[in-house]
């Protein structure tokens, strides 16, 4: 978190002098160089919160990563309205009743939407494009899946409607996590 | 003016931690329970009010995550950041414009997620002036008991009588996660936290979720025989400047206390029967008596020495246990309030029940570094 007050003020009095005279009102700012900061030319204030958290997976998510270590995925289903659920949770939310039945499913899928990301998380330029998918798993009703990568394909060759299949880590890498599955590939 | 009650209501057990399930599946049973108990179906629920606070919860944007456990799929929901009793105005509202007829309000407390409570807490100090400091956050109490022990004239042994009493009577909930049987040198005799509060003047944390139905007059009677109508609301907050604010008194429970009296028609405060009050840490218990005007200024020490606030006293307080006994539940803690004056009112609180209660109040603060806080008063009509 960053407390930022401006040091220039001399430098926005000439801007606002500026715009003032002319007919259009433009606010082109201050710019800033990271020096100014380091140089405490611009008065700032860092801090970084220490908060952790250790959510409770209780009984689905619980499950759910569980069997991501066993390199399956599991899902629920609702005897009601026969719907099929992955990620699973223990309560249909169209139903408003609590579920019936695991039930293990194939770690194989459809594309539904894809997105070719050339950013990493903090907005650096990647060499090697990421390729998030929405992939509707195989068993599962309509609109049920797992958001997770697509490798071993050229970003061009993605296509909506394509098959894919689940790369799992080696067996004593798992840990009960997401990442358990390093990607999905096309079939 | 239209009026509101509130026709059912479900909860979990206040615990010290909840692994068994997830916050949602902890407020998908306290939501089941609360449709069973007041036989309305999600479909019939017109607005949905949750309460969290994202560094809570450990995910931004937290409200997002809300519908699924109650119901609440592609309907109106929304969250506001406050207590659980800050929500139950909302639906009260909601109510009053005569746009709804049944709104449901939920809290929950996850607090066990939580691993570094007091970063939280302390990250919600002015970041400027408080925070470089790195005070332990508790010590905000600390300057505030002080103060009002000097202000008011109370003593450090009745704000340990407070706790000894709340544990008390938390033995008799079986909806609280740290009754005990002490006395008052355990509490003197315990570690100093920031002088003069010492560890066991402070309630701990516990998980748990709330779930009420709220409905307007024109139905609430066809859900339930006694519904337990809301008659006065206020809400308030103080000066957050920690060097600024008024530390003699709780000017946010004074104000919200006088506006919910106002609104419910309450001349004089002494017509209440029974009242759940923040009690976070002990002398605040005292404070907020005082500042309500439920006893006189200075008085609150020696009335709770006399067995005034006692079950079976003139003004039984906290028979839930408190915040003291029962769990510091975070955004919940109002809730639980509610739902012990419920109980009450609704003559189900088994051996816990006060006699001739018809008329409550709740309180609740927001814990420090705030100075806010909001009062409800409910009442039973035979
Ligand atoms: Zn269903």
């Amino acid at each position: 978190m960053e407390l930022k007050g401006i040091g220039l003020e001399e430098e926005i009095f000439k801007i606002s002098k500026k715009s003032e005279k002319s007919m259009k009102m433009e606010f082109k700012g201050v710019s800033l160089k990271e020096s100014d900061f380091k140089e405490k030319k611009i008065l700032s204030l860092e801090n970084k919160p220490n908060l952790k958290y250790a959510w409770d997976t209780g009984v689905a998510i619980g499950r759910f990563l569980a069997e991501l270590k066993q390199g399956r995925l599991i899902g629920r289903k609702c005897c009601k309205c026969r719907r099929i659920m992955i990620p699973p949770r223990m309560f249909c939310e169209v139903c408003f009743k609590p579920n019936d039945e695991w039930i293990y499913l194939k770690d194989k899928g459809t594309v539904n939407t894809f997105s070719i990301c050339y950013v990493s998380w903090d907005m650096q330029k990647l060499k090697e494009p990421q390729i998030p998918a929405v992939i509707e798993i195989e068993g599962a009703s309509k609109m049920m899946g797992i958001l997770h990568l697509l490798g071993e394909v050229e970003p061009k060759e993605v296509k909506i409607g394509m098959k894919v299949k689940a790369v799992w880590k080696e067996i004593d890498k798992r840990e009960g996590a997401i990442t358990d599955i390093k990607y999905f590939k096309p079939i | 003016m239209r009026k509101a009650a509130i026709v059912g209501m479900g909860y979990t057990v206040p615990q010290t931690i909840t692994p068994q399930l997830s916050y949602r599946e902890m407020i998908f049973e306290a939501a089941v329970k609360a449709y069973e108990n007041s036989g309305i179906h999600p479909k019939d629920v017109q607005s949905f009010i949750c309460v969290s606070e994202d560094f809570l919860e450990g995910v931004s944007i937290f409200d997002e995550y809300v519908p699924d456990q109650l119901g609440a799929n592609l309907k109106s929901v929304h969250t506001i950041s406050a207590d659980g009793i800050f929500a139950i105005i909302s639906g009260f509202l909601q109510i009053l414009t005569g746009k709804f007829d049944i709104v449901l309000v939920e809290a929950h407390s996850k607090a066990s997620n939580i691993l570094n409570p007091n970063e939280v807490i302390a990250f919600a100090q002015d970041p400027v002036y408080n925070q470089p400091l790195r005070l332990n956050p508790h010590y905000i109490a600390g300057l505030e008991m002080n103060r009002f022990l000097y202000s008011s004239g109370n003593t450090r042994e009745q704000c340990a009588k407070v706790v000894v009493k709340n544990k008390k009577n938390a033995l008799k909930n079986p909806l609280s996660a740290y009754p005990a049987k002490i006395e008052i040198e355990d509490v003197l005799n315990s570690a100093l936290l920031s002088d003069p509060l010492r560890k066991m003047d402070k309630s701990q944390h516990a998980d748990a979720a709330c779930v009420f139905i709220l409905a307007s007059e024109k139905i609430a009677k066809s859900i339930t025989p006694n519904p337990i109508w809301i008659k006065g609301a206020g809400w308030c907050s103080d000066d957050p400047s920690l060097e600024t604010r008024n530390w003699d008194e709780a000017v946010y429970a004074k104000l919200s206390a006088r506006q919910a009296y106002k609104m419910a028609g309450i001349q004089n405060p002494k017509q209440i029967n029974l009242a759940e009050i923040d009690d976070s840490y002990s002398y605040k218990e005292l404070q907020h008596l005082e500042s309500m005007g439920l006893c006189r200024k200075g008085e609150s020490g020696l009335l709770l020495e006399e067995g005034y606030f006692e079950h079976d006293g003139s003004l039984p307080v906290n028979i839930s246990g408190g915040n003291l006994g029962a769990g510091f539940l975070f955004e919940a803690s109002g809730a639980f309030k509610i739902v012990e004056l419920i109980l009450q009112l609704s003559k189900e609180a088994g051996c816990r029940q006060v006699k001739n209660a018809s008329l409550g109040l709740a309180q609740v603060w927001r814990g420090v570094p705030t100075a806010t806080g909001a009062v409800i008063i409910l009442e039973r009509e035979d």
